[in-house]
């Protein structure tokens, strides 16, 4: 395949359309603001009274739409990253955290401080209520981390694709259950953000999920980076990896750790956003190659783009109203997984 | 000469059968020993017990250490894999790398700069006769074109090693996929590979590429050793029938017999 492109291209076109994404992402929305005040904008709310613009756009500006293109930028850049690891890990290009149903389990954790998390405060007092914010990233990661190890154990430790993607149909459904019964004993408060977070949206944006959501990402990004090659090894094979000199369980523990934290944050963050982490990996690996040393940035770069463009399309395609991104996402991404299971068929039956 | 690899007592059981049973054998630097035997004898097993891939009673020792101290540590385990390099029958590698970045692959997460890994590379492509297939995406090669190109990831591999350190190679069955002239070449190469103060360990089928290119043979038979020494006094009808159910003709062919 001829389509790759080297750093050269790629890097400043990426980031371009990055640029390109977010100003679109500032400028779209219910009060319309030029190109021009844009900028305005900003430098009113970040300087309070440096620039004269309507005083609603600097708070609109800082307050709604920039904190909102951040979480896309960092949540689609982790669901890019986790797409890409998950997808080294087990070997095969049809990993992705929603079908195997890792944003599930992550889905279940957040899920479980939604409804029940105004009880447990009540019950165990102050202390909790202070951690409260902390409570949902936490829960999400935990159920992350357990529903990875549950499906690499039933996968056959990534051998045997067929029982790996059977493996999220049974988690996806488990979780599926699990959710239904929290909605069904939730209250209506709890209710509505339930029905947010299972469709996934960007809604929520504030700057403490932008805080805790680039805390994640920052330090598991870096420490995924720095097993890039050790993944690079392991897609040889895990009998092989070892021979090249990489503690491989070691390697799986820490892959699983991280992917699951980071899946924790942008899953309480911006609820279950579907198959970013299927499409950007796989776009990055035909216009760039495998290699994780570079297939990770890049996903995360990519991650974020596409993140973003998905929520200005769901946020204008409806408007006034707002359509929820993970349906957007899920239209276009399905299609796509079909597509690539049809062309895997051969490999998928060996 | 000291062995660089000690197989004490070793076996392997399953629930029905035994798949080994009580080898002791050693292997020295500087040899092509050639694993010989019927399909199901134990010769990959062996060889897996000897990468540590499969679980064995008795005792492996590497580099005079037992197998389980080299993953005591990531640093351990990576000294080794500087001296210790495995091709595996089968590559599960479905990812879209260029040969040339799966040779690269064979250095492992390490430090060399990229310089140095380009000339390194290309010189292992050369030499397992894989440099024209260098561009080209690893998935669309054929099994054999497969097989040359993880022989040239190996041999990257083991150019980490200080020059004149003792090395091991295990080969699993090189040449089930080549053609006539790669068969030929990969066993030309293994014995290149076995004079730099390498001990090299092939597991073969055909007997006449054993007969031509190996110094020892170890014949297995129903999990035990059944000879063990020169190809010339192994590869005998009578032995040969004893092991293989076939009863074959010697036909003198220069300086070694083919068996017919």
């Amino acid at each position: 395949m001829e389509m790759r492109i080297n750093d050269r291209t790629l890097l400043p076109s990426l980031l371009l359309l990055l640029l390109v994404g977010s100003g679109l992402s500032l400028a779209v929305g219910a009060i319309s603001i030029g190109w021009r005040d844009l900028f305005a904008a900003l430098a009113a709310w970040g300087w309070p009274g440096s620039v004269e613009v309507p005083e609603q756009y600097a708070l609109v500006m800082g307050e709604i739409r920039l904190p909102r293109l951040l979480l896309g930028l960092i949540v689609g850049g982790i669901l890019g990253l986790c797409g890409a690891v998950m997808q080294g890990m087990f070997r095969n290009p049809l990993a992705d955290p929603g079908i195997i149903g890792v944003s599930a389990g992550a889905g279940v954790g957040a899920a479980v401080v939604l409804v029940l998390g105004g009880a447990l405060t009540a019950f165990a007092g102050g202390l909790l209520a202070k951690v409260h914010w902390l409570l949902l990233p936490l829960f999400a990661s935990a159920g992350g981390a357990f529903t990875t190890w549950l499906v690499y154990r039933l996968g056959d430790r990534g051998k045997s694709v067929v029982m790996m993607l059977l493996a999220g149909v049974a988690i996806n459904a488990l979780a599926g259950a699990a959710i239904g019964l929290l909605n069904y004993i939730a209250d209506d408060r709890a209710l509505r953000d339930l029905a947010m977070w299972q469709l996934g949206s960007l809604a929520g944006a504030n700057w403490t999920a932008v805080a805790v959501a680039a805390l994640v990402l920052v330090p598991t990004g870096v420490l995924l980076w720095r097993r890039a090659e050790a993944l690079n090894a392991l897609l040889l094979g895990e009998a092989e990896a070892r021979h090249l000199g990489v503690d491989v369980a070691r390697l799986k523990r820490m892959l699983i750790v991280l992917t699951a934290l980071a899946m924790g944050a942008a899953v309480s963050a911006a609820g279950m956003i579907g198959f970013i982490g299927l499409v950007v990996p796989h776009a990055v690996r035909l216009l760039r190659g495998p290699d994780h040393v570079r297939l990770l940035p890049y996903s995360v770069l990519a991650g974020g783009l596409l993140l973003v463009i998905a929520d200005v399309i769901a946020r204008t395609l409806v408007a006034p109203a707002e359509m929820p991104v993970g349906i957007l996402t899920a239209i276009l991404g399905a299609p796509f997984f079909m597509f690539l299971l049809w062309q895997q068929r051969r490999q998928i039956f060996q | 000469m000291k062995p660089v690899i000690e197989i004490e007592q070793v076996s392997i059981e399953f629930p029905r059968r035994r798949l080994l049973d009580n080898i002791n054998l050693s292997f020295c630097c500087g040899k092509l020993t050639a694993l010989l035997g019927p399909n199901g004898c134990g010769k990959t097993s062996l060889l897996r017990a000897i990468a540590g891939e499969q679980e064995c009673g008795g005792a492996v020792h590497l580099f005079n250490w037992p197998l389980a101290d080299w993953d005591r540590s990531t640093e351990i385990r990576r000294r080794l894999a500087q001296r210790f390099g495995v091709l595996p029958q089968h590559s599960s590698l479905t990812f879209a790398f260029t040969c040339e970045e799966v040779v690269r692959l064979g250095f492992g997460p390490g430090s060399l700069s990229r310089a140095e890994q380009r000339e390194r590379v290309q010189h292992c492509l050369r030499r397992a006769d894989v440099w024209h297939l260098r561009e080209r995406l690893f998935p669309s090669l054929s099994g054999g074109e497969k097989q040359r190109v993880q022989l040239a990831r190996v041999l990257a591999q083991l150019t980490l090693a200080d020059p004149g350190t003792e090395k091991i190679l295990l080969l699993d069955e090189p040449t089930s996929a080549l053609d006539l002239r790669h068969q030929h070449q990969v066993l030309q190469l293994a014995r290149e590979v076995a004079a730099d103060n390498t001990a090299v360990l092939v597991v073969l089928h055909d007997l006449n590429l054993a007969a031509r290119y190996a110094d020892r043979v170890v014949m297995l038979s129903e999990g035990a050793v059944r000879g063990d020494g020169p190809p010339a006094e192994l590869i005998q009808p009578e032995l040969v029938e004893q092991i293989y159910g076939y009863r074959g003709r010697i036909l003198p062919c220069g300086d070694y017999h083919a068996l017919l």
